[in-house]
Order: structure tokens, then C-alpha cells, then sequence
């Protein structure tokens, strides 16, 4: 396969049609638009359908009935864009339902900014909406790794009946990187879809798609159904990558374009004699909680480094079980956190410049 | 060639984001690792545009440039003033003196002077003082070949513009020749 250059928005989607998405419902927002323009463009071309919904509370229901069918579907927003579509999400995740859904985060509270940011690890890994529910959520480093994950999360989506979302902070979207489109990394056998509303022919009794359960007894057996659903991605969903373990005295743990900051930070920190190593987050949920058993008795302290006020830490805390001080380095509103910057905190956690 | 860590920025229209990417493309083109972020939001309209375009032999971390650039090329005065201090020591700061009178003030850094708008007017369209400044940036580092750029013109812009190729490459040689000495 041939490398192509290609903006990051523009490689979500691609990749998305390339796993087979035909659906695409989605209202503009900054910093995710090239995506939707590119459906609108590229959608036509496939057979496959784009709308450009009324709101993003009506592009989320369109994914919640184009999932109802069977089809493989998505939106992307960005972060208050997703908070509308919160409603929608739970449902879907209610009724059971495979779709995709993009998040190129922004800056927040409200409408916030449109400058990269990571403020919205809460809202994606603890649920946005109402009830016991998760989103297997993926966050790439890379575009190619984006492509990898879009392509792989309509699988995964199918795989669980559940929503997939991937998360990418404006950078993802907005820089332009080599991608190319190979086929996912897990294989998985996929179950028929015998559950989708596709007109029963007079042949089967009607499938019903319904979030609403109002015996107890009915609505807590299906709480206990999805759970194990969620269980089963705990185990095997987790992703995440080790950087420079070996000997480290300082375990940063970054996810997306932080992650990659947060890498120069440590090849800087190595030049010094000063080591560092890094875990990166590939799923947020499910969280890698057991790359933290692999951290090397030289470790002195966790470095949390985000593009927020301080969210994944908790994530970062609970791994930890009290064993080690830990530290947060974030930057908020838009703002990126530069690798000297970074550098600066752990020559500080280290007491002081060597 | 290591790594080329690039800042080119300008007001908008004077072509510094395909620059950017005509570079980034070239360095793809020849097996390099590549990455291209440009600034976004409402700076763009009337203020300056900026990209940053990381051309390596090795695997890229952050595809933003703090104060590590290796050059900046700068089309507007507001972009010198802006990015000279992203220039690492020793860098190259390459300058579109046909829009800017001011010199770089820094002493650490390589500063180069190129009448971009002159020389593209001179060679008949003022739209080409891009590769004007992409051709001095080349010459100096080698960071990709010419064919290589010419290539990915091709690729970006498509068989209708071929007929441009000529006065690319043209802009591209004026632009070398300025800094050839």
C-alpha cells in the first residue's frame, strides 16, 4: 500500500469508508469540519448517505436509527458538540447499537475555544450521559494511528454492540501526516446482525429497538448483561504503549498529541543523563491499569501531563494504589505544553536541575 | 540532512501553508518521516497564517516546533517579529526583504535576505514569492530535492496545473540563486 499525505480529519473519514461506513450525520463545529466536508464529498461516491443535520441532537438520533438497521454509521463533533449528543449516546448504548462517534476535542468549559485540547477525558471515559454504561474509547497519537483505530472501532462497535468512540484533540485533526489504509490489527469474528429493524418479510416475529425498561427486575438483568459487556473489553480492549521504561526515575503518563510532547520531553531528559520513561493511554476506557504493575522499582514518582486541569490522573491514581507520589503537569484553554516545559517539572520533581 | 523542524508564516494568500505542504509532500515523496500542523482559528483571516513542517530521517515526536526550529521562513514583517524566537542557535532565518526592511535581530542564528516579490513580479506572477523562498530553503539545506518538490506539485495541484511547472521551477532557481552567493 502507498502512503498518502492527508489531514488528519480527512484520514478519519477516509478511513471510516473504508471499514464500510455508509452513514454519515454530523453538525459543523471547529476543529472537526474538514471531516463532515469530506463525507458530504467522498459519501456520494460510495452509494453511502450524509446529512447535515439540524443540530447535533438530530445527527446523533439519525446515527441512533441508521444503527438500528444494522449499518455501519457515524458522527464526529467536537467537545460541546458532544455534550449534545450525550442523550443520544446513552440510548444508543442502551438499546444496544454499534456506532462510531468522533470527538476532535476543543477547549471548555461551554463553548470554550477551538485551540487542541484534552479537557474531555471525564466526559468520554465516565459517561456523558445518564445510566451504567461505557464507551470503548480510543485515543490516537498519530494519524496513522487514528486510521488504524477508526478503521478497527466499526469492528469493535459490531463486535460489542455498543458505541465506539475515538477522541482526538485539534491537532489530530488539523495537521497533515503520512497515512496508509491496511486492514484492522485484531481480527474478530463478527455475530450477524439478526437483531437489526430491516422489515421482518412476514417471515419473524419484529425486532425492537428500545432503551426504556421500566420493570426493575428487567431493566436490572440488563444492567447485569451490558456489564459483563464491559467486562470483557477490561480485558481485552486495553491498549497502551511503554516508552523508555527501563530505569526510569520518573513515569510520565500522556495520552494523544500530548503523548508525542511528552516523548521529546523524554529523548531531552535522556540527553541529560536524566531517565524517564512514559506510558501512553491508547484506550482511555478501558483504562490500562496494569501497565502500572510493569513500572520498574527505580520509578520515584508518576508525572500525569494533559491538556486540562487534571482529569486522566484519577485514571493515573486509581492505577497507582498509593504507591508513588503523584505528579500533574497540565496546560488548559487551547494552550499545548511544550517538552521544556515538561522537562522543567521533572528536574523539579527530581529536586532540582542535575 | 538529520532533522528540519520549519516554520513558515506570512499573512493570508501568500501561499505559506502550500509551501508547507509541497515540502512536507516532497519529504514523503523520498521515504522521510513528515508531519505538517498548520495554526488555525480566526488568526487566519487578515493576521498571520503559520504552518510548522517537521522533514526527518528519524521517527517525529511532537509536530510542534517550540524553540527548536532549525528555519524559519518569514514572508511579513508581524511573522519575523513573531517567530525569530523559535529559531534554535545556529538556525536560519530566511527573509522576504521585498516586505520586510527590518534585519534579524538575533546574532546566534544565519539571517538570509531574498527580494521574494520582486523576483517572482520580475518572472511574471506574484503568486510564485512562495517557491521564490522555498528554492533559497532548499539550497541551503537540501532538505529535499527540487525534482522531489516538483513532484509533489504534481501530485497536489494535479495534471490542470501543469502548465505552472515551468514558472515553479523557475521561482525555485531564483530563489536558490539568491542564496548561492
Amino acid at each position: 500500500m502507498t502512503r498518502i499525505l492527508m489531514k488528519g480529519n480527512e484520514a478519519i473519514g477516509a478511513a471510516a469508508i473504508k471499514a464500510g461506513c455508509r452513514y454519515f450525520f454530523g453538525y459543523p463545529i471547529t476543529p472537526q469540519n474538514e471531516l463532515p466536508e469530506f463525507m458530504s464529498k467522498e459519501m456520494p461516491k460510495v452509494d453511502g448517505v450524509y446529512v447535515q443535520a439540524e443540530s447535533e441532537v438530530a445527527a446523533i438520533n439519525m446515527v441512533y436509527g441508521a444503527a438500528g438497521t444494522g449499518a455501519r454509521v457515524m458522527t464526529s463533533s467536537s467537545s460541546p458538540g458532544i455534550a449534545l449528543k450525550q442523550e443520544g449516546i446513552t440510548y444508543i448504548a442502551g438499546a444496544e447499537l454499534p456506532c462510531v462517534i468522533v470527538n476532535i476535542s476543543r477547549g471548555g468549559p461551554g463553548l470554550g475555544g477551538i485551540q487542541p485540547s484534552q479537557a474531555d477525558y471525564f466526559q468520554s471515559t465516565r459517561g456523558g450521559g445518564n445510566g451504567d454504561y461505557r464507551l470503548l474509547v480510543y485515543a490516537p497519537a498519530s494519524l496513522q494511528e487514528a486510521v488504524d483505530l477508526v478503521i478497527e472501532a466499526f469492528d469493535a462497535a459490531d463486535y460489542y454492540r455498543n458505541p465506539v468512540m475515538v477522541i482526538g484533540d485539534g491537532m489530530i485533526g488539523q495537521m497533515m501526516e503520512p497515512v496508509e489504509f491496511r486492514e484492522p490489527a485484531t481480527k474478530r469474528e463478527l455475530p450477524t446482525k439478526d437483531w437489526a429493524t430491516t422489515g421482518t418479510n412476514s417471515s419473524r416475529k419484529p425486532n425492537i429497538i428500545n432503551s426504556l425498561a421500566l420493570d426493575p427486575e428487567e431493566l436490572e438483568k440488563h444492567n447485569i448483561k451490558l456489564d459483563k459487556k464491559y467486562k470483557e473489553m477490561e480485558e481485552k480492549e486495553v491498549r497502551y504503549e511503554m516508552y523508555k521504561m527501563e530505569d526510569a526515575e520518573v513515569v510520565m503518563v500522556a495520552y494523544g498529541t500530548t503523548a508525542r510532547i511528552a516523548k521529546n520531553a523524554v529523548d531531552a531528559l535522556e540527553k541529560e543523563g536524566i531517565k524517564v520513561g512514559l506510558i501512553r493511554p491508547i484506550t482511555l476506557w478501558p483504562f490500562p491499569y496494569k501497565a502500572f504493575k510493569e513500572i520498574p522499582a527505580t520509578a520515584k514518582a508518576l508525572l500525569s501531563v494533559e491538556m486540562s486541569m487534571g482529569q486522566m490522573i484519577d485514571d493515573v491514581k486509581i492505577a497507582n494504589e498509593g504507591r508513588l507520589p503523584v505528579e500533574f503537569y497540565g496546560r488548559a484553554g487551547g494552550m499545548i505544553p511544550t517538552p521544556e516545559a515538561i522537562a522543567a517539572k521533572v528536574k523539579d520533581i527530581l529536586g532540582g536541575a542535575k | 540532512m538529520s532533522t528540519e523542524k520549519i516554520i513558515m508564516a506570512g499573512f493570508g494568500g501568500q501561499g505559506v501553508m502550500s509551501m508547507g505542504q509541497l515540502l512536507t509532500y516532497a519529504g514523503m515523496i523520498e521515504n522521510k518521516q513528515v508531519s505538517w500542523l498548520p495554526s488555525y482559528g480566526p488568526e487566519m483571516r487578515g493576521g498571520t497564517a503559520n504552518c510548522s513542517v517537521i522533514v526527518s530521517d528519524s521517527l517525529i515526536g511532537s509536530p510542534i516546533i517550540t524553540q527548536d526550529a532549525t528555519a524559519v521562513i518569514v514572508m511579513n514583517l508581524p511573522s519575523l517579529i513573531k517567530f525569530e524566537k523559535n529559531l534554535r542557535a545556529n538556525g536560519r532565518v530566511l527573509i522576504n526583504s521585498s516586505l520586510i526592511e527590518k534585519k534579524a535581530e538575533r546574532q546566534d542564528v544565519e539571517d538570509y535576505y531574498i527580494p521574494a516579490n520582486e523576483i517572482a513580479n520580475e518572472i511574471g506572477n506574484l503568486r510564485v514569492a512562495n517557491m521564490v523562498m522555498l528554492g533559497a530553503y532548499l539550497e541551503l539545506t537540501k532538505a529535499v530535492s527540487v525534482d522531489s518538490v516538483i513532484e509533489a506539485f504534481k501530485k497536489v495541484y494535479g495534471a490542470g496545473k501543469e502548465h505552472l511547472i515551468p514558472l515553479n521551477k523557475e521561482a525555485l532557481e531564483r530563489g536558490a540563486a539568491v542564496v548561492r552567493g
